[in-house]
């Protein structure tokens, strides 16, 4: 059966216990850890995050959600982390949460045991780690390496850069990419080898932190290796595990830039009426909270069914596209009907539409993920 | 109503459907000679009404229309999966559509819910086997979108009702047995939603008292038919198809418009609309020539296509969604609301769509032998605005899921 004859059947969707407690209790832990003030001022911090709220997450146990019990973990899965992603994106929450839990996955699924002990217990337990994947060509094909790695007596050495890497400063493992006679294989680097080789990023997303890391040079021991054979595999998990994680993180975004440009529509006055009376702003809102609805949807029926093989892929896909453009959407007219105050720095309008391209330019955008889908389909 | 309650055997339900499936395979019409309407708004020919009639009165005999109503009103008794399979089977079979629609999705499961042992006992059977076709008389022409403000009146005269005024978009209104009449009997009342009260009203026969109620085909933008503006003029019915009390038109129109939009569950089944879906136009992009190459090779037409595809998936998916609470109670009408606009416009953006890929001969029409699938898309783009417009046009929902949804000041 083909993806689209499954896109044919009755779609499937639904929700956890689990899944269904921790969005209740995501909502009122991002709302209290992060209103908007808090997110200005960690703008002007170098690290970009709260480490006592680090530590809060790593308390209530969410960095282990999908690791596996014997890990240290709480054993459930992705889509248990959706609703968290979600509501840390309606608060724009910044914390390394994504790489973290996204490095978790790939050593999960790519790591050989004594790698798997080794890290997912230090995650599970409040250990902050990232992903080195971006490259200069810019492309989202994680399969598309230039950056090399060679190995030689024992030792690997590695040619090249990585950009892009969120919370490398702040991560105690990072997860590189690279080109191993080549073909991919993936990289497990600690902190202290990484000493003097990072340097921060100025990116469009001021909530957000992001480091080039300069590997040229730099040798690592054989045990760094994950297993050869599984790094096809893990990168593709990679891919769709950030995908659909980066969706929810725009969900959240796009409800959030929503709601706050409609406390504007409902207070503002022009003409000796509020704004949001008049259809031309009103039709418009309209249509960005049923862009971000739709999204929703796809959203949590990604969740639902991740990791099968060919509806599961498409799902995701749909998710983050939808997403994508939802947010991108809503925050672009969020400026707008924003007027004057919109153009503004002071107007929370631009930190949704700056994280929305940041959202985009992480694992694929629309366009990227429409034609994965078409791939797929036709 | 049949309780959906009741327990049944899944292996009764699963010879249920295989009987359907075999029935509806083997007595599809196939091969008819002129062209049937794809949906209940489109007949607009004789033939095509006396077609269809007898086909949906074929149906019922077979037990396949009704089969969860009670079956003292003429149903079949059974649970609701049991229609559900046989409406699965009929769409999968491409059979043509049920003509009586309004009677069938509307006025059955109004009545059914509502209605009073002697209006079950008159109307249900009728509405099934197709003796009986009924049409709606909401909109006017002067109140489109603004339907509380509906002027039609109703005055009560010794046992009749005297009618007066016009009705228009009767889908059927030429063919109709009977109209649900919403009308004003008290233009005094407090407010203009009281004065409006809800009639089962004889269209022709004998039950017409007196004076006239006449129906005018309206010429449609497909310059085709399939719905009448309804004059009444002096028309003197029984007070006895006063539906509910007095005053209670408001409420019970609304209740109707709840089986309308499928907010509310009861319908007769049958499918009543063939639209065509996502799997159709993607047959059309791998036949269809553009620069003398297969649409569908053209990357911008992929991802159109992927964009349509999408959206077709997320309006089943919103409707699950709205079912599970915790993923639908951020703004709790809003998955409700949304579904009219969301499904309307995503129909027309297919269809024009679809007429976008056939190159020059995106220019035939219906009729015409150098026209793509008989020029299917083209008539279904035009007949998609009956849809955008009628029922609340698109503008409309929008300030609706604006002001009920989102909270914005009226307009």
């Amino acid at each position: 059966m083909s993806a689209f004859d499954n896109a044919r059947m009755a779609p499937r969707i639904g929700l956890s216990e689990e899944q269904a407690q921790l969005l209740d209790i995501a909502e009122s832990f991002c709302r209290d850890k992060s209103p908007v003030d808090k997110v200005r001022a960690l703008i002007e911090e170098e690290g970009g995050f709260d480490a006592a709220v680090w530590h809060e997450i790593a308390e209530l146990g969410w960095l282990g959600i999908g690791v596996p019990e014997n890990y240290g973990g709480i054993g459930l899965g992705m889509a248990e982390l959706v609703p968290l992603v979600e509501h840390m994106g309606r608060s724009l929450m910044n914390t390394p949460f994504v790489p973290t839990v996204l490095a978790a996955q790939a050593v999960l699924r790519g790591g050989s045991e004594a790698q798997k002990e080794e890290v997912l217990r230090q995650i599970a337990t409040g250990a902050a780690a990232s992903l080195a994947l971006c490259e200069d060509h810019a492309d989202w094909n994680l399969q598309n390496l230039s950056v090399t790695a060679s190995l030689q007596d024992g030792q690997l050495t590695l040619r090249g850069k990585k950009y892009l890497v969120l919370h490398a400063a702040a991560a105690q493992f990072v997860l590189a990419s690279v080109a191993l006679d080549g073909q991919a294989a993936l990289l497990l680097i600690p902190a202290d080898a990484l000493a003097g080789r990072i340097s921060r990023e100025k990116i469009i997303d001021d909530t957000q932190r992001a480091y080039a890391l300069d590997l040229d040079g730099l040798s690592l021991p054989e045990t760094a290796l994950m297993p050869t054979d599984l790094a096809g595999d893990a990168l593709a998990h990679i891919e769709q595990a950030g995908s659909l994680l980066l969706a929810a993180d725009m969900c959240g975004g796009a409800y959030a830039c929503i709601d706050y440009t409609l406390d504007y529509l409902k207070t503002r006055k022009q003409f000796g009426k509020l704004i949001g009376s008049y259809q031309a702003l009103k039709h418009s809102i309209v249509d960005a909270h049923q862009a971000y609805e739709k999204a929703r949807s796809h959203l949590y029926s990604a969740a639902h069914i991740f990791g099968e093989q060919g509806e599961g892929d498409m799902a995701v896909h749909m998710a983050k596209a939808e997403a994508g453009e939802a947010y991108s959407f809503a925050a672009d007219r969020a400026i707008q009907f924003h007027g004057g105050f919109g153009f503004t720095y002071d107007c929370d309008a631009q930190l949704y539409r700056r994280r929305a391209i940041m959202g985009c330019a992480l694992y694929g955008d629309t366009r990227y993920h429409r034609r994965k889908i078409a791939a797929l389909m036709f | 109503m049949a309780d959906s309650d009741i327990e049944y055997d899944e292996q009764d339900l699963a010879a249920f459907k295989d009987a359907a499936v075999a029935w509806f395979g083997e007595n599809t019409p196939r091969d008819v000679d002129f062209m049937l309407p794809l949906t209940f708004m489109e007949v607009g020919t004789d033939q095509q009404f006396n077609f269809l009639r007898e086909w949906q009165n074929k149906v019922y005999e077979a037990g396949y229309l009704g089969a969860h109503w009670p079956k003292e009103y003429g149903g079949g008794g059974l649970h609701p999966a049991f229609q559900d399979a046989a409406t699965r089977a009929m769409a999968q079979a491409r059979t043509p559509i049920m003509l009586n629609a309004i009677g069938l999705n509307w006025t059955g499961p109004l009545l059914l819910d509502r209605g009073s042992e002697e209006e079950k006992q008159k109307y249900i059977k009728g509405i099934l086997s197709a003796e009986t076709i009924w049409c709606q008389g909401f909109s006017e022409p002067e109140n489109g979108s603004d339907l509380g403000n509906a002027q039609t009146r109703a005055v009560k005269d010794g046992d009749d009702y005297v009618i007066n005024g016009s009705k228009i978009w009767t889908t059927q209104g030429n063919y109709a047995d009977y109209m649900i009449l919403l009308a004003r009997t008290n233009p005094d009342a407090e407010n203009k939603y009281k004065g409006l009260s809800f009639f089962l009203a004889p269209m022709k026969g004998a039950d017409v008292k007196g004076g006239s109620i006449e129906t005018v085909p309206i010429k449609k933008l497909t310059g085709e038919y399939g719905f009448t503006q309804t004059f009444f003029t002096d028309a003197r019915i029984s007070a006895d198809c006063l539906m509910g009390a007095e005053g209670e038109g408001w409420l019970i129109a609304m209740q109707t418009l709840e089986y309308e939009r499928g907010a509310r569950a009861g319908q007769a089944g049958g499918h009543v609309m063939m639209m065509s879906d996502p799997s159709d136009i993607i047959r059309l992009a791998r036949e269809a020539k553009l620069n003398g190459k297969p649409a569908i090779d053209d990357p911008a037409v992929q991802e159109e296509l992927v964009a349509l595809m999408t959206e077709a998936r997320s309006l089943g998916l919103n409707s699950r969604r709205d079912k599970i609470r915790p993923l639908a109670q951020d703004r709790p009408m809003s998955l409700a609301l949304g579904s009219k606009l969301a499904s309307t416009d995503f129909y027309q953006r297919l269809n024009a769509f679809a007429i976008t890929l056939q190159g020059t001969r995106a220019a035939y029409y219906v009729g015409d032998e150098n026209a793509h699938d008989n020029g299917l898309w083209q008539r279904g783009y035009l007949n998609s605005f009956s849809a955008t417009i009628g029922g609340g046009t698109s503008q409309i929902q929008r300030n609706i899921i604006g002001e009920h949804v989102l909270g914005l000041p009226k307009s």
